[in-house]
């Protein structure tokens, strides 16, 4: 039996504790994109949700300007971009989608300016690679509170915000004719979600954030219509996949064609793909 | 009134009706939608298709469409079957959102009408002009042809589709809730339109509606859907307690009030599963099972 | 410097052009998924030592079929955003294996378009007269279908065929411009200009034409001013294309509060013989 588990787990695993870490980061951003995820699925906000993650890259790469932690750049400029794009207007789908490119392509300026200066004035030519990729594993003990107070923040303000969420995003004229006032619900959502991506971004790097943030929810919007199991679904998907993953990632540093390892990124993608083929695959069967 | 002759499969195309629909049956996720619908418009008549929400009726109309295939039965256009590219039928789609921030003027939505299907850039033509200032003025949007698609009324956009819909002169025009979003004035400026434009261009119109009422005065024939069903004929042929009880598998009322009709379902109800063919009252009504 | 407002100005004439249809079906995640998907098309093709273009325009087709498969069931942003995930994992995959990321990766985002050599120019004009022709064929079809799918369908036209045409354009002008422009510098030209042309244009052509030349003006303008200032050509066209957009809007914003201002004046939003509303919205 051991042997067997030395076979799919290398030596050395349970015991790690940059291990243990990435364990608990990313089982947090699971549970936390597992809630938030299927609501920008229901409300057709992925773009959005993935223009956040990228738009980290100017927050990124100002804060390494001003020298101060990437995290207040995240965030900073995720509420933002968040509030620009509700103040463009997103009532309407095709306004919304070119809304959300616009906030994007202004974002992309200010980041060729902000990289430009980082590598010129600073000479720090890895700040490219750091923002946008970000690493599972080179997380500083600094910002965990961080991520934790952002994270519990987000949480809270879905809790608050969810039956009105839920409301408007199933139907936003029964939600107004409730009372509700779609817009100020609509533009509290973006701020959790600026806040639960700006914070998966440092934590996991801005293409785990997206892979995370929807497709989970995508699969689990095609096993189950109910809110709540949705998001249990979801979050179970994100966990799974994330933990395989980093498992899978572990192992590979035995693997070739060089001895440093594979992405961690590349193989939470690939499985959370995976498992949103397979929830499409069993919902097309009946 | 007019007759509906029936329809023979070998019908020469000179004296078949624009629109037959010979027993036809359709299925969508399993369930069965449509069930034996028969009946015929000839050039020139307009008819509403009324029936609630989930009755069948945008389901019929995309087969007539050619954009479902049925189960059974047969949809003549001429009478001729439509292929997948339904050229003689025109159609105006249901509830439709125009961006008001699209750059397409009532003009160009209607000049799309001719070659919106068709590959390559369209060279400018004089006759091509000439064609949509005729459609234009046909559906009285003179006046709004250089504004944008996105800003027009409702009533307005509706008279703009009708004319992108027409400017093929198809045989037959269909409408899925036309009426749905209008005002009473546009609603009674649009359903005068099309039975100006029934008669004067001899196409058969057939519209689909929840509410019968504001058809009225306008329609020549009525086609009642019901769970699937239909009961065809002038509309005080159809709109009855007995013929609609039947339909509908239990007992409604009809009542009429200052020249408005309301049908309203009535104490009790037993499942009509036994119901068989009727031919009612010697007329040309059908309540099929 | 010739070969940076040449190629600069082909690049604003396709990315004009096909951006147009991008505003106008509101696409704009596909126009940010596939050129920033074929990135790991380039990293390939660098660890694999082949032609980058190749790897580049393989990578873009696969983003623009994956999204056009994937979207076939499922809403078409989720689809979109399942591709590029997999496709910058897959990037991120072949990154680790070189040893050359950093520099790389920033000229593939934000292009050199400064640096520009004679034998880019060929290939660049090849595939831009593709995808001008590619646009054209279809220009109908999609002009159509971008303002009512239904009344497409009912002609005849395929919906996912179309789509996927289309998605290919994109495609197209994606391998042709990434590797002088960047992903970052494409996306914004095709956002932006198209986004500020349909506000000042109200018909098809014009504001096809009107795009073609705001993209081209961005450009030109954004190269001068990084040649001058020494500062990143991306920054300013994205701070270009930006303003472009926000000017459209207030003028949108202006012609609309005007035209309802005259509307309400003839007590009527259009009878039948209301011949005093013919004006209401006139312009363009």
């Amino acid at each position: 039996m051991s042997s067997v588990l030395h076979a799919i787990v290398e030596p050395g695993f349970f015991g790690s504790a940059q291990v243990h870490a990435a364990l608990a980061i990313t089982g947090a951003a699971a549970l936390l994109c597992g809630v938030i995820g299927v609501f920008t699925v229901v409300r057709g906000q992925s773009f959005a949700g993935h223009a956040l993650s990228d738009i980290n890259a100017t927050g990124g790469s100002a804060a390494f300007l001003a020298g101060i932690s990437p995290v207040w750049g995240y965030v900073a400029i995720s509420v933002a971009a968040a509030g620009a794009m509700e103040a463009i207007g997103i009532d309407r789908r095709r306004g919304r989608d070119i809304a959300t490119g616009i906030v994007l392509v202004v974002g992309f300026g200010l980041a060729a300016l902000f990289l430009f200066w980082d590598t010129t004035l600073s000479g720090a030519s890895n700040a490219t690679n750091e923002v946008l990729f970000g690493s599972i594993w080179t997380l500083s003990p600094g910002t965990v509170p961080i991520v934790i107070a952002l994270g519990a923040g987000a949480i809270t303000l879905l809790a608050v915000i969810y039956r009105p969420l839920l409301l408007s995003s199933v139907s936003s004229e029964l939600a107004a004719a409730r009372g509700v006032s779609v817009r100020i619900v609509g533009a509290l959502y973006l701020l959790a979600l600026a806040a639960a991506v700006a914070l998966t971004c440092v934590a996991i790097g801005a293409i785990l954030s997206t892979g995370l943030l929807i497709g989970p929810a995508a699969g689990a919007l095609h096993l189950s219509r109910r809110p709540w199991s949705a998001m249990a679904s979801a979050t179970a998907i994100a966990l799974a996949a994330s933990w395989l993953g980093i498992l899978l990632a572990y192992d590979s540093y035995y693997w070739p064609p060089v001895g440093n390892g594979w992405p961690v990124s590349f193989f939470i993608v690939v499985l959370v793909f995976l498992f949103y083929a397979g929830a499409r695959i069993r919902a097309a069967r009946g | 009134m007019t007759q509906i002759a029936p329809v023979s499969a070998d019908a020469s195309p000179g004296t078949a009706p624009a629109l037959a629909v010979e027993h036809v049956g359709a299925v969508l996720g399993g369930r069965q939608v449509l069930h034996d619908v028969s009946f015929a418009l000839g050039a020139g008549e307009l008819a509403g298709l009324i029936g609630s929400n989930g009755a069948g009726k945008t389901t019929l109309l995309r087969v007539i469409l050619g954009l479902q295939a049925q189960s059974v039965g047969v949809v003549r256009i001429g009478g001729q079957a439509p292929g997948r590219r339904a050229s003689g039928v025109g159609y105006v789609p249901q509830k439709f959102e125009l961006d008001p921030d699209l750059p397409v003027r009532a003009r160009d939505l209607v000049a799309l009408g001719i070659d919106g299907n068709r590959f390559g850039i369209p060279l400018p033509s004089r006759r091509r002009r000439e064609l949509v200032q005729a459609m234009l003025r046909a559906v009285d949007a003179e006046r709004f042809a250089d504004a944008r698609v996105g800003e027009l009324s409702g009533g307005e956009q509706q008279r703009v589709l009708i004319a992108h819909a027409l400017i093929q002169r198809p045989r037959v025009l269909l409408l899925d809730e036309p009426l749905a979003s209008l005002d009473l004035r546009s609603e009674h400026e649009v359903v005068a339109l099309l039975a100006r434009l029934a008669r004067e261009q001899r196409i058969a119109v057939l519209i689909s509606a929840h509410d019968v009422n504001p058809l009225l005065p306008a329609m020549d024939r009525v086609v009642y859907l019901a769970g699937g069903r239909a009961a065809v004929g002038r509309t005080d042929e159809v709109i009855r307690a007995e013929v609609l009880s039947e339909l509908y598998g239990h007992h409604v009322d009809v009542l009429h009030l200052h020249g408005r009709v309301i049908v309203v379902a009535g104490p009790g109800g037993e499942q009509g599963s036994d119901l068989t063919l009727a031919h009612a009252h010697g007329t040309d009504l059908e309540v099929s099972p | 410097m010739v070969n940076a407002w040449t190629v600069g100005g082909i690049v604003a004439v396709i990315a004009g052009l096909v951006g147009f249809f991008v505003v106008l079906r509101g696409s704009a995640f596909a126009a940010h998924a596939v050129p920033n998907g074929s990135f790991a098309g380039a990293a390939g093709a660098v660890w694999l030592n082949i032609n980058v273009l190749a790897g580049l325009g393989a990578f873009a087709l696969l983003g623009a079929a994956g999204i056009g498969w994937l979207g076939h069931r499922d809403r078409q942003d989720v689809a979109t955003a399942l591709t590029l995930v997999l496709l910058l994992g897959l990037g991120a995959l072949f990154l680790s294996f070189t040893a050359e990321s950093a520099p790389a990766a920033y000229s593939l985002l934000f292009g050199e378009i400064l640096g520009v050599s004679n034998n880019q120019l060929v290939p660049t004009l090849g595939l831009a007269a593709g995808c001008v022709a590619l646009i054209a064929f279809l220009y109908r079809p999609l002009l159509l279908s971008s303002v009512l799918s239904e009344l497409g369908e009912v002609r005849g036209i395929p919906r996912q065929a179309l789509e996927l045409a289309f998605l290919a354009c994109i495609a197209l002008a994606t391998t042709m411009t990434v590797p002088v422009v960047g992903t970052t510098l494409i996306f914004s030209l095709m956002i932006g200009a198209p986004a500020a042309a349909r506000s000042f244009a109200g018909t098809p052509g014009r504001a096809l034409v009107l795009s073609v030349a705001i993209a081209v003006a961005i450009v030109w303008l954004a190269i001068a001013a990084a040649y001058q200032l020494d500062l990143p050509v991306g920054f300013f066209v994205g701070v270009l294309s930006g303003a472009a957009y926000a000017i459209g809007r207030a003028w949108a914003a202006w012609r609309g509060s005007s035209a309802r201002r005259s509307a309400r004046l003839p007590a009527s939003d259009g009878g039948p013989n209301d011949p005093a509303s013919a004006g209401a919205f006139g312009g363009s």
